[in-house]
C-alpha cells in the first residue's frame, strides 16, 4: 500500500507551529511597539510659520512660560499669545527682522498667525490646564524641556497611560507651586506626599475625570 | 524541513527590515502630522478655542470670538471705578491704591512682577532686565524721583494702558494683578528709601 500522505507531511504540525509561532509573535511585537502614542505621536515637529525659538525666549533670556501663555493660570487651555506680545519687545528689538514680517502683519491685520498645533488630546479628553499648573505640576511633565527646543517637538505620549501614571502616584510629581515654570528644576528633598496631602490632590482615576 | 525554515526565516527577517525600513522607530522626528490608527471622535465638530472655525457665521475664521460691542462679560472691568482705572472720577489719577495692601497682595505683585515687569525692568527695578541687552531702550527705572513720585493711580494706569514705547499689559494682569504689582514697585522703592529704623526688630536681627 502506497502512502497516501508524503512523508514530509508528518512535520507538517511542526512547521506549522513555529510558523504560527513566529508570525503570531512578531506581530504581536509590531502592534505593541508601534499602534502606540509612544509611536504614533512622539517626535512630531511641524513647521511652524514663524521661526519662534522657546531655546532662545524661555532659555536664553528665561522668560517665564506665563509671559506668553498668560491664560494657563485660569482657563482649561494654555493659550497662544497674540501676536501684540510678541511686539511688547519686537516694536523695538529686532523691528526690522524679515522672520517677523507675520508677526508685524498679524499686530496690524489683527489675522491669526496660523501656528501650528502640536499637543493636541483627543477631543473626548477634557484636560484642564490651570487645575494642573496650580496644583504644583509642572509645564515639563507633559510637553518635555521645551526650554531647550529650538523648534517644539512632541516628546512624550500624552496617551492615557501617561495622564494615569501621574494620576496614580501624584506625590512622585508634584513640586512647590511657585515652581511650577522653572523647567529645570530638580527635587532635593520636597515632600510629595505631604504637598498631596495639604493641598488637597485628588486626582481622579474615573473615567468621567477626564472624559464626558 | 529545514529548506523551508530556511525560507521562511530569510523572508521573515526581510518583512522585519521592511516593516522598521519603513515605519521607523519610537520618537523619530518627524514634520507630519501624528498617526491615527482609529481615530472615532478624536475631532469632534465642535470649536476649540484659537482654532479655524469652518463655519460659514463667522467671516474672519477665528473660532475664539471676541465679545459682541456693546456687551460685557461676566466679572471684566467695566465700570469707570478707581479700582478699575485708578483714575478719580474728574479724571485724574489716584493718589494711593484703593485696595487693602497686605502681605499677599505684595506677594501676589513680587510673582507678577518677576513674570511681566522684570524681563525689562530688571528684578529690582534699576531698568535693566535681560531685554535690555537685546536693544531695548528707554526702560523706566522705578527709583527715579519721577517715579516715586508719581501717583499709584498713575503707575496702574501705564500697566493698564501701556506708555510710550511700553505696550499695555491689561490683558495680561487684571485690575487686582495690577494693584498687586502697583504695590511691589512701591516696595521695591521703599527698599531703598526706608530707613534702618522702620525695620521691625525681629527682622532687623536677622541682617547683616
Amino acid at each position: 500500500m502506497s502512502d497516501i500522505f508524503p512523508k514530509w507531511t508528518n512535520k507538517l504540525p511542526l512547521m506549522a507551529g513555529v510558523v504560527g509561532a513566529v508570525l503570531g509573535v512578531s506581530v504581536l511585537a509590531g502592534i505593541t511597539y508601534y499602534f502606540t502614542p509612544k509611536y504614533t505621536r512622539v517626535g512630531y515637529q511641524p513647521k511652524q510659520p514663524v521661526a519662534f525659538s522657546h531655546a532662545i525666549h524661555a532659555g536664553q533670556i528665561g522668560l517665564d512660560c506665563r509671559y506668553c501663555h498668560n491664560g494657563v493660570e485660569k482657563a482649561w487651555f494654555s493659550n497662544i499669545p497674540a501676536a501684540a506680545t510678541c511686539m511688547n519687545c519686537h516694536s523695538q528689538v529686532k523691528k526690522d527682522s524679515d522672520k517677523l514680517q507675520l508677526v508685524r502683519d498679524s499686530f496690524a491685520s489683527g489675522q491669526s498667525i496660523p501656528w501650528v498645533q502640536i499637543h493636541k488630546t483627543p477631543d473626548y479628553v477634557y484636560f484642564n490646564h490651570s487645575v494642573h499648573v496650580n496644583r504644583g505640576v509642572s509645564c515639563v511633565h507633559c510637553h518635555g524641556e521645551i526650554q531647550k527646543m529650538d523648534e517644539v517637538r512632541h516628546e512624550k505620549p500624552l496617551s492615557m497611560s501617561f495622564c494615569l501614571d501621574c494620576h496614580r502616584d501624584p506625590a512622585a510629581f508634584v513640586r512647590p507651586n511657585e515652581l511650577v515654570t522653572k523647567l529645570d528644576w530638580k527635587n532635593e528633598g520636597f515632600d510629595g506626599k505631604k504637598a498631596v496631602h495639604d493641598w488637597k490632590v485628588q486626582p481622579g482615576q474615573s473615567c468621567s475625570t477626564c472624559h464626558r | 524541513m529545514r529548506k523551508f525554515l530556511a525560507y521562511f526565516l530569510t523572508f521573515w527577517a526581510l518583512a522585519v527590515v521592511a516593516v522598521v525600513g519603513v515605519a521607523g522607530l519610537r520618537g523619530s522626528t518627524s514634520r507630519k502630522p501624528p498617526l491615527e490608527f482609529f481615530s472615532d471622535m478624536d475631532h469632534q465638530p465642535k470649536l476649540r478655542p484659537q482654532t479655524t472655525a469652518k463655519f460659514a457665521g463667522f467671516a474672519d475664521g477665528m473660532s475664539s470670538r471676541l465679545p459682541v460691542p456693546g456687551t460685557v462679560a461676566r466679572g471684566s472691568a467695566f465700570e469707570a471705578s478707581e479700582f478699575n482705572t485708578g483714575k478719580k472720577a474728574d479724571g485724574s489719577f489716584v493718589d494711593a491704591m484703593p485696595v487693602p495692601v497686605n502681605a499677599a497682595l505684595v506677594a501676589r505683585g513680587r510673582e507678577r512682577f518677576a513674570i511681566y515687569c522684570a524681563p525689562c525692568h530688571g528684578a529690582a527695578g534699576d531698568g535693566n532686565g535681560v531685554t535690555t541687552k537685546f536693544g531695548m531702550a528707554a526702560v523706566a527705572k522705578f527709583h527715579d524721583e519721577r517715579i516715586i513720585k508719581m501717583g499709584d493711580g498713575e503707575i496702574y494706569n501705564t500697566i493698564a494702558n501701556g506708555k510710550n514705547l511700553m505696550l499695555p499689559y491689561g490683558d495680561k494682569l487684571d485690575p487686582q494683578d495690577r494693584w498687586a504689582v502697583v504695590a511691589y514697585v512701591r516696595a521695591l522703592q521703599l527698599s531703598r528709601l526706608g530707613k534702618k529704623e522702620e525695620i521691625p526688630d525681629a527682622v532687623r536681627a536677622t541682617l547683616k
